[in-house]
């Protein structure tokens, strides 16, 4: 296990989760990017020793390869992060947009149904 | 047989890539729709009497036999919630194009509506946790939009808390699955049945609760509900019909495998206890609610309590009894936000106060409230009570009787919050005063009126043939409890 990777991506999730409670949307993308790429680092950084490449021919002897599927679980979740944050964005856009704010708001009837109680 | 098992998702995904091409016809597009969902909807019965008859199908994708490949797998738990939700997404569709365009009037409605059902499917299929994680991600992303296809400041505002919390729902879940492959070498989950037991017991319980956490914030357990009530309602109605009907029930669906397959065993005593608190709080904040939409939003909460008290029970009977209440509600939650999506149709809201008297304006529409509404209260002789009787028997033989208690009192208060529906829109003066022609609501919706009774009558069905479903739910969660039956008919061994 690499310590290098293991301390960035500690950094990375506690940052990110720091950055998704606030309220403006835009810190909140930028807490999604910071915590899905810590969470990638985490699946390489726990998917063992490098070694050669997976599909390597080695004339049927075997060599010290590395696991491929925690890379292949990585490049999918890279994917789904990105389609994730660019729905997030456009979220903030449209909110800023309407009314000039990009602030999650609070439930309005929620609060309604309190004051009448 | 089993080159059927992976057409659900394969013929779902196609059609939302034909809906995108026929992005200018939206003729096109429903005949692509409706065409697709009735396939699936036949193949998925299919596939559930072949399982029936041969026992688990399994499909490996592109020729690789797991634990190397990606396995499809449909049991007698999978292949029969199969066939209720792609049922229901079906009438759902046609309840949608019966609307004129009002939800569906966005050219992208329908492309995203095909990949939900992908997603829903694949959810149900997925053999191994990485899978099921893909199709969390299809289904939530497909949500997302579907929510916030309008784009309007109401939907918007609850849209950001339903994907900023499901976002990190998804990440949890990633985060789960890549810890459980670091620990065990394998995601595939007939796999992981046999080697989890292995793993020391503070590695196990902190992996297991990982995964609980994700799926309990997917299927709205206390205390990670509050979501829910808040982005439902801001949905076009049939839109929220689905959510309410399936998204919920997946996530249950994913705890039922969780803890019966990936991690047998444990937990039972912390999930008796969520499930009570979710039945009790669920229920009390319906009471609270004004707006039809919202007290109906709570209930899908407090239902989710009394599945979620069912797996932890853990024996047969609790797991079949889960089964079962899981099949029924799919149908009734989803019928009573349809009937919500009529009267909001005809009288342009939901709140108590300005709705009334819809019993005098159409008492079909008053019989197609009510209907679902006994049996999601649990009165005989509706599926709801066979579902909530096979629970608290359930719950008699496990000597759980603080679990009987507070599942009956919920009930009690389900019925409570049910008849403040009915006073508020069905009982009293006609409120807002009707225009001119009035009458017969029903008969101006006649597409939306026909997908609700077919809904209903699901439902109804349900109730009657309670008996030989309750066999099927029993034998599925002999299969569920005993992963053997899973690994051997998985992994060929």
């Amino acid at each position: 296990m690499n310590a290098t990777l293991v301390l960035l991506a500690g950094t990375l999730i506690t940052t990110g989760i720091y950055l998704l409670q606030a309220r403006s949307l835009i810190r909140i993308v930028f807490g999604v990017g910071l915590l899905a790429n810590g969470i990638n680092l985490v699946i390489i950084a726990t998917s063992g020793r490098s070694g050669s490449p997976a599909f390597v021919d080695n004339g049927g002897v075997p060599v010290d390869v590395t696991e491929p599927l925690p890379q292949a679980f990585v490049l999918t979740a890279i994917v789904i992060g990105l389609a994730l944050i660019a729905f997030l964005a456009a979220l903030a856009w449209r909110s800023w947009t309407i009314d000039g704010v990009d602030e999650v708001e609070d439930d309005i009837e929620d609060r309604r149904l309190g004051r009448d109680l | 047989m089993t080159s059927l098992v992976p057409l659900p998702v394969a013929l779902a995904l196609l059609a939302a890539a034909l809906n995108v091409i026929a992005v200018r016809s939206r003729a096109t597009q429903r005949a692509i729709s409706i065409v697709t969902l009735t396939l699936i909807t036949i193949i998925s019965i299919v596939v559930l009497v072949g399982v029936e008859r041969n026992g688990t199908l399994v499909a490996s994708l592109g020729g690789w036999r797991p634990p190397a490949g990606i396995a499809l797998v449909a049991d007698q738990l999978s292949a029969s919630l199969l066939v209720i939700a792609t049922a229901v997404l079906l009438i759902v569709l046609v309840y949608t194009i019966g609307q004129h365009a009002r939800d569906e009037a966005s050219p992208w409605y329908h492309p995203a509506y095909m990949a939900l059902t992908a997603g829903v499917a694949n959810a149900f299929l997925a053999g191994d946790l990485f899978n099921l994680f893909v199709a969390f991600e299809l289904m939530l992303m497909a949500s997302y939009v579907l929510l916030t296809l309008q784009g309007s400041d109401a939907q918007i505002r609850s849209g950001t808390t339903y994907v900023v919390l499901n976002i990190v729902e998804s990440l949890l879940l990633l985060l789960a699955v890549g810890l459980i492959f670091a620990a065990t070498g394998t995601v595939n989950m007939a796999e992981l049945a046999s080697r989890t037991g292995e793993l020391p017991d503070g590695v196990r319980l902190g992996l297991n609760l990982l995964l609980l956490i994700a799926f309990g914030l997917k299927a709205a357990v206390f205390p990670l509900f509050f979501w829910l009530p808040d982005s439902y309602p801001a949905a076009p109605g049939p839109v929220t019909a689905v959510f309410a009907g399936l998204l919920t029930k997946i996530g249950v669906y994913a705890i039922i495998r969780t803890e019966t397959i990936v991690f047998p065993g444990g937990n039972g005593t912390l999930l008796i206890v969520v499930g009570c608190v979710t039945m009790i709080i669920g229920v009390m904040g319906a009471i609270a609610q004004a707006d039809m939409k919202r007290i109906l939003s709570f209930h899908i909460v407090s239902q989710i309590g009394y599945m979620v008290a069912g797996v932890g029970m853990g024996t047969t009977a609790a797991i079949a009894a889960t089964i079962f209440f899981v099949i029924h509600q799919i149908p009734i939650k989803t019928s009573l936000f349809l009937v919500e999506g009529i009267v909001e149709g005809a009288t342009g809201t939901s709140r108590l106060d300005d709705v009334g008297g819809m019993a005098r304006r159409s008492g079909w529409l008053a019989a197609l409230f009510m209907l679902p509404a006994l049996s999601l209260a649990g009165l005989p002789p509706f599926s709801g009570f066979v579902g909530k009787l096979g629970l608290v028997a359930a719950g008699v033989d496990a000597r759980q009787w603080g679990l009987i208690a507070v599942a009956l009192v919920g009930s009690l208060f389900t019925l409570v919050s049910m008849v403040k529906i009915w006073t508020g829109v069905f009982w009293g003066n006609v409120m807002p005063t009707p225009p001119p022609l009035g009458r017969g609501i029903l008969r101006q919706h006649r597409i939306e009126a026909g997908a609700t009774f077919a809904c209903v009558g699901l439902g109804l069905a349900i109730a009657v043939g309670a008996g030989p479903l309750y066999n099927l739910c029993v034998s599925a969660a002999e299969a569920t409890l005993d992963p053997a039956q899973y690994i051997a008919a998985v992994l060929g061994r």
